[in-house]
């Protein structure tokens, strides 16, 4: 016989142990240990799925920061540009202004410097043409260069024409005090003479005169009487000398400076 | 010449005794109970589990899946009873390396308590699931006309089952026998390696055909989809 049935019954009872046992000791154990590690994985799953959306929020709020800051960056970068160009403005202006302000002290100065020039030219000028003149005249006509002066001075008394010598006689006729004659040098007494005879000659009445020495008169003799003024100088010719210095002058004088400003 | 286990008698008193049948079943028993008990004593519920641990996970969780894909909706309900079926015979196989081993499965009486268990199992899970009359009903399915015809399958697939394991194992055994007289070298290993194959697909159908029955006396329409195809397969094995 194949089948013993003492051992089938035993093999049942064997195999309902062997069911036992190893749902005790295999299944149990690992189907727990499966189902705690799907739950901690599934745990681990949901807490990198809300630290996703947690880097997700923080990414948005600092890619929103980001664009503020941007924003702000590029509002402050206007304004500075645009102070800056405001402050540039106004530096520059002030530069333009310094410039400006040293030019016209400089033109002041070279101006006042051409006047001083001119007028110490004018004075030695007159100076050296005076004593050119005087060696000059005293040499050739053996004849000072004030009675040269006075004798010219009374000729052009005697030449003055109707107009100019009624205007002068009213003047010294209305004069209340003594008509002034003005010369760069003292006049000797015989000069003095000469003028106050042509003058009471011209108008044929003793005419008071006052002789007064003033270095404006440059080498020349002038009358005034009550605002009317006759004058015979050398100063006329100076002036014509005056202006040719200052055309020269004015020709060579250095060009201004440019300001220059760099950025 | 022993055709079983059975013959080898240990001890014996009255009707009682202790053949190579229960002696090498309870050493089956004890490599599994105490292979799992050392496993899973110390068992790691971090990402990554041991070697071992991994191991018993992979064969759980597999046989799981197959009972699974057999129809049953809830395989952890019927894992303990399929998934020791499939490691006992399995198990017995795999130890016909070793020499002097004889697999208790090579006995008509085990593969018979087992198929026995299996005849059982069946109503009660079908009774469990479907209500006593539910499961009685479906013996009249799908006509009453077919009601001896079903007993009469139930019963002879039960006795299939148990020959088939038993014919597959001893004949395996028998072969291996008969060749070491005649070749003793290369051919029984060849043979041996062939057992092996033998013995792991009849562990595999035999569970398989297990979850099957126990699908058909279940509710689920799944169930009687996987009972069609099956028995196709039972026919073909």
């Amino acid at each position: 016989m194949l089948i013993d049935w003492f051992t089938v019954c035993a093999q049942v009872i064997n195999f309902l142990v062997l069911v036992w046992l190893m749902k005790r000791f295999l299944y149990k154990p690992i189907l727990s240990a499966i189902e705690a590690r799907e739950k901690k994985i599934a745990a681990e799953i949901a807490s990198a799925h809300t630290q996703k959306a947690e880097a997700q929020t923080e990414h948005e709020e600092f890619e929103h920061k980001n664009q503020e800051f941007d924003l702000k960056r590029k509002a402050l970068m206007t304004k500075a540009t645009h102070d800056a160009k405001i402050e540039r403005e106004r530096l520059l202006g002030e530069a333009r202004k310094a410039a400006d302000d040293l030019a016209t002290k400089r033109q002041a100065m070279l101006q006042s410097n051409a006047a001083h020039i001119n007028k110490e030219l004018t004075r030695r000028t007159s100076q050296q043409v005076f004593a050119i003149s005087r060696k000059a005249l005293s040499e050739l006509a053996s004849t000072s260069l004030e009675q040269r002066m006075s004798e010219v001075f009374s000729k052009r008394l005697h030449e003055m024409d109707p107009k100019t010598k009624e205007a002068l006689g009213e003047g010294l006729k209305n004069a209340g005090s003594p008509s002034r004659v003005r010369s760069a040098f003292d006049l000797p007494d015989h000069e003095r003479a000469t003028i106050q005879n042509a003058l009471n000659e011209i108008y044929s009445t003793s005419v008071e005169l006052q002789f007064e020495t003033s270095a404006d008169v440059i080498s020349g003799i002038e009358l005034s009487a009550n605002g009317q003024k006759v004058s015979w100088s050398i100063d006329e010719y100076l002036k014509s000398l005056e202006s040719s210095v200052n055309d020269l002058l004015s020709a060579k004088a250095p060009p201004e400076p440019a300001l220059t400003v760099t950025k | 010449m022993r055709l079983s286990s059975d013959g080898l008698v240990f001890w014996q008193y009255g009707f009682l005794k202790l053949n190579g049948t229960i002696v090498y079943s309870w050493a089956i028993m004890a490599v599994l109970v105490l292979g799992s008990f050392l496993v899973t004593r110390k068992l790691s519920r971090r990402l990554q589990p041991k070697r071992w641990q991994s191991l018993l996970e992979i064969v759980v969780t597999s046989i799981q899946n197959q009972i699974e894909d057999v129809g049953l909706r809830n395989p952890k309900k019927y894992l303990p009873f399929l998934g020791t079926l499939f490691l006992f015979v399995a198990t017995a196989s795999l130890f016909t390396v070793i020499p002097g081993y004889e697999p208790p499965t090579g006995s008509l009486s085990t593969t018979a308590a087992l198929a026995l268990c299996v005849f059982v199992a069946v109503p009660l899970f079908g009774i469990e699931d479907r209500g006593f009359g539910g499961y009685l009903k479906s013996y009249l399915q799908p006509t009453v006309i077919m009601l001896p015809f079903n007993i009469i399958s139930e019963l002879s697939r039960t006795l299939a089952l148990a020959v088939r394991l038993f014919g597959n194992m001893m004949s395996g055994a028998m072969i291996i026998s008969i060749l070491l007289t005649i070749t003793p070298f290369v051919f029984p290993v060849v043979m041996t390696l062939l057992g092996l194959l033998t013995g792991m697909v009849q562990a595999y159908i035999f569970t398989i055909l297990a979850a099957v029955y126990i699908a058909a006396a279940t509710s689920s329409k799944k169930a009687k989809k996987g009972s069609k195809g099956t028995s196709a397969q039972t026919h073909a094995t």
